[in-house]
């Protein structure tokens, strides 16, 4: 029995619900080699930014049980670069491309959006919010709802119509729930979690920080059940907006329960370091795994988690009041 | 996997792997995941390939040392365990068309990815010289081969325990001079490829060096492994080890700067134009 893969990420049909996470498969073609990346939902570039940005200095690396410090401080090639090579290479191998934008401002993320605006190739564009405020004494805007809305509500004015505006939201923030809902009411079409929080590891043989940068982003199956507290606390206040879940994805079981909690697309991204071909084992695993659980659909288990206790254990009736 | 041995204070493991075996030129490197299927450790070990054989369809061997866990698991594999590796990664090392001189220079255990570029430059009748340097006599990596293959073989030892006493660095110029040396090639520490490109530079001779950067994943993804490189247009740019090397030109690496983002360095912090509008 097949189950129906397709997803939805705003208006724009993805035809199954894995995804690479940003900046986890660099300009695509790195990746193009182990699969062909349109048989995934859609592949996220790294974060582009205006300028070209060389990155942090090494070491940028560091291992840390089930997981991975890193510093690469969006080493880029910046937008003309982007939309010179890499963007028109993704787009004729027809690939759906979400393109994720960092900035140092309002204005600086606005502009980058102008420049997308036109370029072909764009399925969605996802905000990096969890990139340092200028203007801000360096703040991450992700922190802070007002700023987040911000940079949101400025980007979806400029964005074309039919592109959907995803805002990426940062564990590391006193309330998720309330930036994701400032988020929503600035105009994000949906929302992605969780960005890499931050993290710190000491090497005790040279007794300095491991990362030159010293402190760093952590990934991997380290930081999942923040990934799935985060995607579960915001589905619950808002049950209608669609949620991209990333955070330590290995296998399907974990995909699945990122989509219990409410995600209805799934990022995959230190798994890339681990096995390139991880995104379509993910989703062959997460297909049977639904298939073995007698879903027919995807759509039927995204939030499914959230179903009161005692009702039926395949469909959910408690948003039939508040979400038609 | 098919046979580990201990090479002095080294460890070898010979892989059956067709695949990479075939594929395989001077130079590439394998990605090995390590820690078995339910592993906590997710970054892959890179470690050049010493040896490819025919045998069993293909074998592939590489050299490595125990530095933390994940090396630590892999010296315990045995005979018929499997692992997980892909392969072969990286740019190899160029070879040059006239039959020249090359030199072969190897640091610790950076010696083991030489010996297969020596098998081909003495196929494209190249003469091989080795230069082998280590800490101490149990850290140099193939010595005997290195006798066997090359007209010369010269080893550095810092303590003194087998060779010269001394690093590679300090043998390499009398060596170039003796031998006419075109060519040098070379493998090792970082600290070691800096003071081999110097001297090749002193002799105005072209230096092909293979870095060992720390990665994460092997195959241009990860971002972690770069190093600033001069470019063709002489733009200095973050280059990432895995895909854009491990083999550069010596001369283009800027060994002074490793570690850094030079100010020149494009998009280096305040050096790139900021445009915004």
């Amino acid at each position: 029995m097949s189950v129906d893969m397709r997803t939805y990420l705003g208006h724009v049909e993805l035809v199954n619900p894995i995804i690479t996470a940003a900046g986890c498969a660099a300009s695509g073609s790195e990746l193009a080699q182990f699969f062909d990346l349109g048989r995934i939902g859609a592949l996220t570039t790294r974060s582009i930014t205006m300028a070209p940005r060389a990155g942090r200095p090494t070491p940028r690396m560091a291992e840390t049980p089930s997981g991975m410090l890193n510093a690469v401080g969006l080493q880029g090639p910046g937008v003309d670069a982007f939309l010179e090579r890499e963007l028109p290479w993704l787009s004729q191998r027809g690939v759906r491309t979400v393109v994720s934008i960092g900035g140092g401002t309002v204005a600086e993320y606005t502009a980058l959006a102008r420049r997308l605006t036109d370029a072909p190739g764009v399925s969605a564009v996802e905000v990096n919010l969890s990139c340092p405020n200028i203007e801000d004494r360096g703040r991450v805007f992700a922190r802070d709802g007002a700023a987040s809305a911000e940079v949101i509500a400025s980007v979806r004015s400029v964005m074309r119509y039919d592109v959907p505006v995803v805002a990426k939201l940062s564990p590391d923030t006193v309330d998720v729930v309330s930036v994701a809902r400032a988020c929503v009411d600035g105009g994000a079409d949906a929302l992605s979690m969780i960005n890499n929080p931050i993290g710190m590891s000491i090497d005790t043989e040279a007794m300095r920080p491991s990362l030159s940068a010293v402190t760093g982003g952590l990934s991997g199956p380290a930081v999942r059940p923040l990934a799935v507290r985060c995607v579960w606390q915001v589905h619950a206040a808002l049950p209608s907006v669609p949620v991209i879940g990333m955070g330590g994805v290995l296998t399907g079981r974990d995909a699945f329960e990122l989509i219990l909690a409410g995600a209805c697309v799934v990022a995959v991204g230190t798994a890339l370091f681990h096995d390139p071909y991880a995104c379509l084992r993910i989703l062959r695993e997460l297909e049977e795994l639904l298939a073995a659980r007698g879903f027919h659909r995807l759509a039927d288990a995204v939030g499914l988690a959230h179903r009161p206790p005692g009702s039926s254990p395949r469909h959910r009736n408690d948003l039939e009041e508040t979400s038609l | 996997m098919l046979t580990t041995r201990r090479v002095d204070a080294y460890h070898a493991l010979t892989v059956v792997a067709p695949g990479i075996a075939e594929r395989f030129r001077p130079g590439h490197f394998v990605g090995v995941a390590v820690g078995g299927a339910q592993t906590s450790m997710l970054t892959r070990r890179a470690f050049f390939v010493h040896d490819v054989k025919p045998d069993y369809g293909g074998t592939v061997e590489f050299v490595f040392t125990v530095g933390g866990p994940g090396t630590a698991w892999l010296a315990e594999r045995r005979a018929r365990d499997t692992l997980d590796l892909i392969g072969p990664l990286g740019r190899p090392f160029p070879l040059p068309r006239d039959p020249v001189t090359c030199v072969m220079v190897g640091g610790e255990y950076g010696s083991a990815t030489l010996f297969a570029v020596a098998d081909a430059l003495q196929s494209r009748g190249c003469r091989v010289d080795f230069v082998l340097g280590a800490v101490s006599a149990d850290r140099v990596f193939g010595a005997l081969r290195a006798r066997r293959m090359g007209e010369t073989t010269t080893l550095t030892t810092e303590d003194g325990s087998l060779g010269m006493r001394g690093k590679v660095t300090d043998v390499l110029p009398g060596v170039i001079a003796d031998v006419r040396a075109d060519v040098v090639y070379a493998c090792g520490p970082i600290e070691t490829l800096r003071g081999v490109t110097a001297v090749a530079v002193e002799f105005d001779i072209p230096v092909q060096v293979a870095v060992e950067e720390r990665m994460a994943c092997g195959i241009g993804v990860c971002m972690t492994c770069v190093l600033p490189v001069i470019g063709d247009d002489g733009v200095t740019r973050m280059v990432r080890s895995c895909v854009e090397g491990p083999v550069f030109r010596g001369e283009r690496v800027r060994f002074d700067d490793v570690g850094t983002i030079p100010f020149d360095a494009l998009g280096a912090p305040g050096g790139g134009t900021r445009h915004v509008g």
